[in-house]
Protein backbone atom coordinates (compact mmCIF):
# COMPACT_ATOMS: atom_id res chain seq x y z
CA UNK A 1 0.00 0.00 0.00
CA UNK A 2 3.21 2.78 0.47
CA UNK A 3 3.79 5.07 2.86
CA UNK A 4 0.19 7.34 3.75
CA UNK A 5 0.11 11.15 2.39
CA UNK A 6 -0.30 13.44 5.35
CA UNK A 7 -0.66 16.40 3.90
CA UNK A 8 -3.52 18.36 4.45
CA UNK A 9 -5.90 19.14 1.37
CA UNK A 10 -8.89 21.18 0.67
CA UNK A 11 -12.12 19.15 -0.05
CA UNK A 12 -13.38 19.96 -3.57
CA UNK A 13 -16.99 21.14 -4.47
CA UNK A 14 -18.20 17.63 -5.44
CA UNK A 15 -17.35 16.43 -1.88
CA UNK A 16 -18.88 18.95 0.22
CA UNK A 17 -22.14 18.96 -1.49
CA UNK A 18 -21.87 15.01 -1.04
CA UNK A 19 -21.27 15.45 2.74
CA UNK A 20 -24.45 18.11 2.07
CA UNK A 21 -26.61 15.83 0.30
CA UNK A 22 -25.52 12.60 3.08
CA UNK A 23 -26.71 14.80 5.87
CA UNK A 24 -29.87 15.61 4.26
CA UNK A 25 -31.01 12.37 3.64
CA UNK A 26 -29.96 11.47 7.37
CA UNK A 27 -31.88 14.22 8.72
CA UNK A 28 -34.98 13.90 6.68
CA UNK A 29 -35.38 10.36 7.44
CA UNK A 30 -34.41 8.35 4.54
CA UNK A 31 -31.73 6.36 5.96
CA UNK A 32 -29.64 5.90 9.28
CA UNK A 33 -25.97 6.18 9.63
CA UNK A 34 -25.68 2.20 9.79
CA UNK A 35 -28.01 2.11 6.53
CA UNK A 36 -25.85 4.65 4.55
CA UNK A 37 -22.42 2.28 5.91
CA UNK A 38 -24.21 -0.90 4.67
CA UNK A 39 -24.90 0.34 1.54
CA UNK A 40 -21.17 1.45 0.77
CA UNK A 41 -20.10 -2.21 2.72
CA UNK A 42 -22.52 -3.82 -0.38
CA UNK A 43 -20.59 -2.16 -2.93
CA UNK A 44 -18.73 -4.62 -5.40
CA UNK A 45 -15.36 -5.53 -3.82
CA UNK A 46 -13.43 -4.99 -6.71
CA UNK A 47 -14.94 -1.19 -7.13
CA UNK A 48 -14.35 -0.29 -3.43
CA UNK A 49 -10.84 0.04 -3.05
CA UNK A 50 -10.78 1.93 -6.95
CA UNK A 51 -12.62 4.66 -5.37
CA UNK A 52 -11.67 7.67 -3.04
CA UNK A 53 -13.90 8.51 0.31
CA UNK A 54 -16.52 10.43 -0.92
CA UNK A 55 -16.43 8.62 -3.91
CA UNK A 56 -17.85 5.87 -2.02
CA UNK A 57 -20.54 7.81 -0.36
CA UNK A 58 -21.87 8.89 -3.56
CA UNK A 59 -22.14 5.21 -4.69
CA UNK A 60 -23.86 4.59 -1.23
CA UNK A 61 -26.21 7.81 -1.52
CA UNK A 62 -27.12 6.36 -5.14
CA UNK A 63 -28.20 2.92 -3.74
CA UNK A 64 -30.12 3.57 -0.67
CA UNK A 65 -32.10 6.31 -2.78
CA UNK A 66 -32.76 3.69 -5.50
CA UNK A 67 -33.18 0.90 -2.97
CA UNK A 68 -36.13 3.31 -1.22
CA UNK A 69 -37.40 4.17 -4.42
CA UNK A 70 -36.44 7.97 -4.23
CA UNK A 71 -34.36 7.22 -7.82
CA UNK A 72 -34.08 5.03 -10.13
CA UNK A 73 -30.69 3.90 -11.90
CA UNK A 74 -32.35 5.41 -15.35
CA UNK A 75 -32.53 8.72 -13.71
CA UNK A 76 -29.23 8.91 -12.30
CA UNK A 77 -27.69 7.68 -15.51
CA UNK A 78 -30.25 9.87 -17.69
CA UNK A 79 -28.55 12.74 -15.68
CA UNK A 80 -25.46 12.41 -15.96
CA UNK A 81 -25.21 11.49 -19.65
CA UNK A 82 -27.02 15.35 -19.80
CA UNK A 83 -23.75 16.39 -17.44
CA UNK A 84 -21.76 15.31 -19.60
CA UNK A 85 -22.57 16.92 -22.33
CA UNK A 86 -22.84 20.50 -20.73
CA UNK A 87 -19.96 20.50 -19.08
CA UNK A 88 -17.93 17.90 -21.73
CA UNK A 89 -16.13 15.36 -19.06
CA UNK A 90 -17.60 12.16 -16.68
CA UNK B 1 -27.73 7.77 16.62
CA UNK B 2 -30.44 7.21 19.03
CA UNK B 3 -29.71 7.90 22.65
CA UNK B 4 -28.60 5.71 25.54
CA UNK B 5 -31.77 3.78 26.82
CA UNK B 6 -31.20 1.82 30.22
CA UNK B 7 -33.75 -1.25 30.08
CA UNK B 8 -31.46 -3.78 31.60
CA UNK B 9 -28.36 -5.17 33.59
CA UNK B 10 -25.63 -4.80 32.04
CA UNK B 11 -23.84 -8.50 32.12
CA UNK B 12 -20.14 -6.99 32.26
CA UNK B 13 -18.97 -4.33 34.26
CA UNK B 14 -15.33 -2.39 34.00
CA UNK B 15 -12.37 -4.23 34.88
CA UNK B 16 -14.14 -8.26 33.53
CA UNK B 17 -11.80 -9.62 31.04
CA UNK B 18 -13.68 -10.58 28.23
CA UNK B 19 -13.42 -13.00 24.71
CA UNK B 20 -14.74 -11.38 21.38
CA UNK B 21 -16.59 -14.42 19.80
CA UNK B 22 -15.14 -15.05 16.47
CA UNK B 23 -18.14 -14.84 14.07
CA UNK B 24 -18.38 -14.06 10.47
CA UNK B 25 -21.99 -13.83 10.15
CA UNK B 26 -22.98 -12.02 6.85
CA UNK B 27 -24.49 -8.70 6.91
CA UNK B 28 -23.26 -5.17 8.77
CA UNK B 29 -21.04 -5.77 12.01
CA UNK B 30 -19.90 -3.07 13.73
CA UNK B 31 -17.47 -5.57 15.66
CA UNK B 32 -13.73 -5.17 13.45
CA UNK B 33 -12.74 -8.12 11.87
CA UNK B 34 -9.46 -8.20 13.79
CA UNK B 35 -10.78 -7.80 17.18
CA UNK B 36 -12.92 -11.21 16.87
CA UNK B 37 -11.75 -13.89 18.57
CA UNK B 38 -9.53 -11.72 20.85
CA UNK B 39 -9.71 -11.54 24.80
CA UNK B 40 -9.68 -8.09 26.32
CA UNK B 41 -11.03 -6.20 29.65
CA UNK B 42 -14.16 -4.24 30.02
CA UNK B 43 -13.11 -0.12 30.49
CA UNK B 44 -16.42 1.37 30.33
CA UNK B 45 -20.27 0.28 29.76
CA UNK B 46 -21.81 3.51 27.66
CA UNK B 47 -25.26 2.17 28.11
CA UNK B 48 -27.43 0.64 25.69
CA UNK B 49 -28.33 1.49 22.03
CA UNK B 50 -30.42 0.14 19.16
CA UNK B 51 -28.25 -2.43 17.28
CA UNK B 52 -26.68 -1.30 13.99
CA UNK B 53 -26.45 -4.48 12.19
CA UNK B 54 -30.56 -4.44 12.48
CA UNK B 55 -30.66 -0.49 12.06
CA UNK B 56 -28.28 -1.27 8.83
CA UNK B 57 -31.27 -2.88 6.90
CA UNK B 58 -33.96 -0.50 7.77
CA UNK B 59 -35.26 -2.39 11.22
CA UNK B 60 -35.98 -0.79 14.84
CA UNK B 61 -32.99 -2.40 16.58
CA UNK B 62 -34.63 -3.27 19.08
CA UNK B 63 -34.61 -3.84 22.11
CA UNK B 64 -31.42 -2.38 22.41
CA UNK B 65 -28.38 -3.88 23.04
CA UNK B 66 -25.49 -2.85 25.97
CA UNK B 67 -22.37 -1.48 24.55
CA UNK B 68 -19.24 -1.05 26.03
CA UNK B 69 -15.94 -0.13 25.60
CA UNK B 70 -13.10 -2.76 25.28
CA UNK B 71 -8.94 -2.51 25.75
CA UNK B 72 -6.85 -4.75 24.34
CA UNK B 73 -3.22 -5.30 24.39
CA UNK B 74 -1.77 -4.27 20.63
CA UNK B 75 0.54 -7.54 21.35
CA UNK B 76 -2.73 -9.88 21.78
CA UNK B 77 -4.15 -8.31 18.78
CA UNK B 78 -1.41 -8.25 16.29
CA UNK B 79 1.58 -10.65 15.89
CA UNK B 80 5.13 -9.32 16.22
CA UNK B 81 3.72 -5.65 17.63
CA UNK B 82 6.63 -3.45 18.37
CA UNK B 83 5.97 -1.78 21.44
CA UNK B 84 5.16 -3.21 25.09
CA UNK B 85 1.92 -2.01 26.48
CA UNK B 86 0.01 -0.27 23.75
CA UNK B 87 -3.47 -0.45 23.51
CA UNK B 88 -6.11 -0.47 21.23
CA UNK B 89 -9.82 0.35 22.15
CA UNK B 90 -12.74 -0.61 20.41
CA UNK B 91 -16.25 0.00 21.05
CA UNK B 92 -18.16 -3.92 21.18
CA UNK B 93 -21.71 -4.62 21.77
CA UNK B 94 -22.86 -7.16 24.20
CA UNK B 95 -23.69 -9.83 22.23
CA UNK B 96 -20.50 -10.23 20.49
CA UNK B 97 -18.71 -11.05 24.43
CA UNK B 98 -18.75 -13.68 26.47
CA UNK B 99 -16.52 -14.00 29.74
CA UNK B 100 -12.46 -15.10 29.49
Amino acid sequence: MGPIDRTPHDLSDWEILTDAISTAIGRKGIRTTDEHRRAREDMDPALYPALGYYERWVVGNEAILCEKGYLTREEIDRKMAELEERWGEP
Amino acid sequence: MGGAMSTRVPRFKPGDRVHVRFAEPPGHIRTPHYIRGKTGTVERYYGDFPNPEELAYGKDGLPPRPLYLVGFSQRDVWQEYPVAGDKVYVDIYEHWLEPA
